[in-house]
């Protein structure tokens, strides 16, 4: 039982960071199907400065370090998608995908490069990075917990604060549901989207980092984030673009998604069922969710679509 | 000056040529990048170990005397052609649905599937080549079918669909196909699927075409007629798409499906329509790929999707969604993979070959801004010339 709140709550924290940068970017106009991507890159970017540290830093500045290079990895990244979609109004599921592709392909690359440096330059072709996740992992009792939790928690007050209580979030909604009106009152859309795709590349970022440090001490980047981003996505709609509902959102799924990593543990290991089917389960049960759900989605009005100044 | 009445035909060749010269600046531009990536990683070796190599790709042996004298030295051509048949396919899959208005992102998933059925009929049924490739297009086709299916009838977009989807049926295929080491079609001693060219020889693609032996040319293990019957189906998707009713029809729902809708089309059944026909694409691709005999199935890698799905995004977008363009972006989404398992491996991974691709697509997204740009420019020549004439 401790080891499913254990998992459930690694993949709730990283669900609901990135659902909530989808969130910001969705809400500005944006749809940020990216996150995928800018998770590997925040993940590649936060491993590589954690284990190339030098052997004295202490724990604390580590984590620190690290956590803020996936989230600024995370921000430079999204503004690739930023650039193609606000300045050059190019298709963003499109511009997502590439990104998406991109992104798992660098990361084969620096992590090989960096494997066969380690070795000497004998040619080493992995792509698997080990690296000492202690400094991140901490009990509270007989659970283990991680940092990634405290920060997922304040960064959830703090979204739903900038979202609902500030002029900034007021105005960031405005630009996702008629950046027209919004334009006649003198906000800047282009800058607001902007805003809204880089904070999803902080999300985004950190969020990585966090699905791969806290479970595993070593990470194979043929897979990516094995569709982590995509999931999320489908989280914050089910999560109705509102963090608070996120939060619940993804609680609920990553309960189904820890069940593949503790199932031959506990009692499930009746069932004889294969590894592959839990890890069909998240994926199954948001295809339910959504058919369930799909009829009263409260999408923003003007995601996807290019703003032009000149259209009316 | 004002000339309104071009003639269609030049219209629409022009409408072509920029499209070519739109996807030709992705590519030079994708190219340099790539080589400035490689100058970043390691200067010294960038250009002899890194960017020829891309470049020459499979063509890099066609000179050497040594592989020459063997009848080896177009082996790696060979290698780049039976890898560039599924690629097309994916590609036809992603402009087919691309056309009707919808992303098929899944092409991944149908490839999965298509790759089960093809290796199902052939590993367990022994059926001939033909028939295995026909149940490989059934599976894909059924998997495309699915998130048509959650688009038309619960209004669910179909890229989150197809990406769940891809994922489902990964696990689906591999949990069935090892079925905890003592699945029908695998081969324990190797950890992979058993080669269909051993258990099942009918079912392996042939290569022999009009009395050519594919083989005794390029002396390449797999390669098999795959290519031409991709060529074949690109034919067909390009006189389906416009020269049918039914063509027209799903396009007409593509680009607005309320408008359809009033004309009478039935517009719920061309949306799972163009996504069973996508799928079916793919599936045939996985098909034309896994029956040519030289690739096997390892279900323990089970976190890998086959990146054919994906590249058939690049494979598409290059070509600017026309069928017969996808041949030619096929073939060289290939040539550049091929080039980077060529490149000197000490040096730089092969994937620096993706990050090129995916460089390419990036710049693909917003292709339509330059080619207005060109199409200006070709206009704004001729007339320079017109007047010039006058």
């Amino acid at each position: 039982m401790t080891l499913l709140i254990k998992y459930t709550l690694i993949y709730g924290i990283v669900l609901m960071l990135v659902a909530l940068g989808a969130c910001f970017s969705e809400h500005s106009g944006i749809i940020n199907i990216a996150m995928e991507g800018i998770m590997v890159i925040g993940g590649v970017f936060g491993l590589l400065v954690l284990v190339m540290l030098p052997a004295g830093t202490s724990s604390f500045m580590k984590v620190l370090i690290s956590i803020c290079t996936a989230a600024a990895a995370g921000v430079v990244y999204s503004a690739l998608l930023a650039f193609a979609s606000i300045n050059l109004k190019a298709d963003q599921t499109i511009g997502g995908t590439a990104l998406n592709l991109l992104a798992t392909a660098l990361a084969l690359v620096l992590v090989k490069r960096y494997n066969n440096t380690m070795s000497g330059g004998t040619g080493t072709q992995s792509p698997k990075l080990s690296f000492v996740n202690s400094d991140f992992i901490f009990n509270i009792g007989p659970i283990t917990v991680n940092v990634f939790l405290f920060v997922g928690l304040a960064l959830l007050v703090i979204a739903i604060v900038v979202l609902y209580r500030t002029r900034f979030g007021m105005r960031l909604m405005a630009c996702g549901e008629h950046p027209q009106a919004a334009d006649s009152v003198g906000i800047n859309v282009y800058r607001m989207r902007w805003c809204g795709v880089l904070i999803s590349g902080f999300l985004g970022g950190i969020g990585g980092l966090a699905y791969i440090v806290p479970a595993v001490q070593v990470w194979n980047f043929e897979s990516g984030v094995t569709g982590m981003g995509f999931l999320a996505i489908a989280v914050m709609i089910f999560g109705q673009w509102k963090p608070g509902r996120i939060f619940l959102a993804a609680m609920f799924f990553a309960v189904f998604k820890a069940l593949a990593n503790i199932y031959d543990s506990t009692f499930l290991t009746a069932l004889n069922l294969t590894k592959e089917v839990y890890n069909m389960m998240p994926f199954i049960a948001s295809m339910i969710i959504l058919a369930f759900t799909s009829k009263n989605s409260r999408a923003p009005k003007a995601e996807g679509v290019p703003y032009d100044k000149g259209q009316r | 000056m004002k000339k309104k009445n071009q003639s269609p035909l030049l219209e629409r060749s022009m409408g072509g040529l920029t499209s070519v010269i739109a996807a030709l600046i992705c590519i030079v531009v994708g190219l340099v990048l790539g080589l400035l990536f490689l100058l970043i990683l390691d200067a010294q070796h960038a250009w002899k170990d890194g960017f020829v190599p891309i470049i020459q790709a499979g063509f890099r042996n066609v000179g050497n005397e040594t592989l020459a004298k063997v009848g080896m030295n177009w082996m790696t051509v060979g290698q780049e052609i039976v890898e560039a048949a599924p690629l097309i396919m994916c590609g036809l899959s992603v402009a087919f649905a691309f056309k009707t208005g919808l992303f098929n992102i899944g092409a991944a998933g149908q490839y999965t599937l298509g790759a089960f059925g093809g290796m199902y009929s052939a590993i367990i049924l022994h059926l001939p080549w033909w028939a295995c490739l026909l149940v490989a297009t059934l599976f894909g086709a059924l998997w495309g079918a699915i998130p048509g299916l959650f688009k038309a009838f619960l209004n669910i977009n179909e890229v989150i669909t197809s990406i769940m989807f891809n994922w489902i049926g990964l696990y689906a295929v591999n949990t069935i196909i090892y079925g905890r080491g003592s699945g029908a079609m695998f081969n324990l001693k190797k950890a992979e699927t058993y080669a269909i060219k051993e258990v099942s020889p009918q079912s392996v693609i042939p290569s022999k075409i009009f009395g050519w032996d594919m083989f005794q040319t390029f002396k390449y293990g797999s390669i098999s007629i795959a290519i031409f019957l991709a060529i074949l189906v690109a034919i067909v998707i390009l006189i389906v798409l416009n020269k049918t009713t039914f063509g027209y029809e799903l396009k007409a729902c593509g680009s607005n499906a309320q408008a359809a809708k009033y004309a009478g089309i039935n517009e719920k059944r061309s949306i799972v329509l163009s996504m069973v026909i996508a799928g079916a694409l793919a599936g045939f691709g996985a098909g034309l790929y896994y029956l040519a005999g030289g690739a096997q199935w390892n279900p323990q890698d089970s976190t890998v999707l086959p990146s054919a799905g994906f590249d058939g995004i690049s494979v598409a977008l290059l070509a600017s969604l026309n069928p017969i363009g996808c041949i030619f972006s096929g073939l060289f989404i290939s040539h550049l993979s091929t080039g980077g398992a060529q490149m000197t491996q000490v040096y730089f991974p092969g994937e620096i070959a993706d990050v090129v691709s995916g460089i390419i697509i990036y710049l693909c997204a917003f292709s339509s801004l330059f080619k207005g740009k060109v199409m200006g420019w070709l206009k704004g020549g001729k007339k320079a010339k017109e007047g010039q004439a006058q």
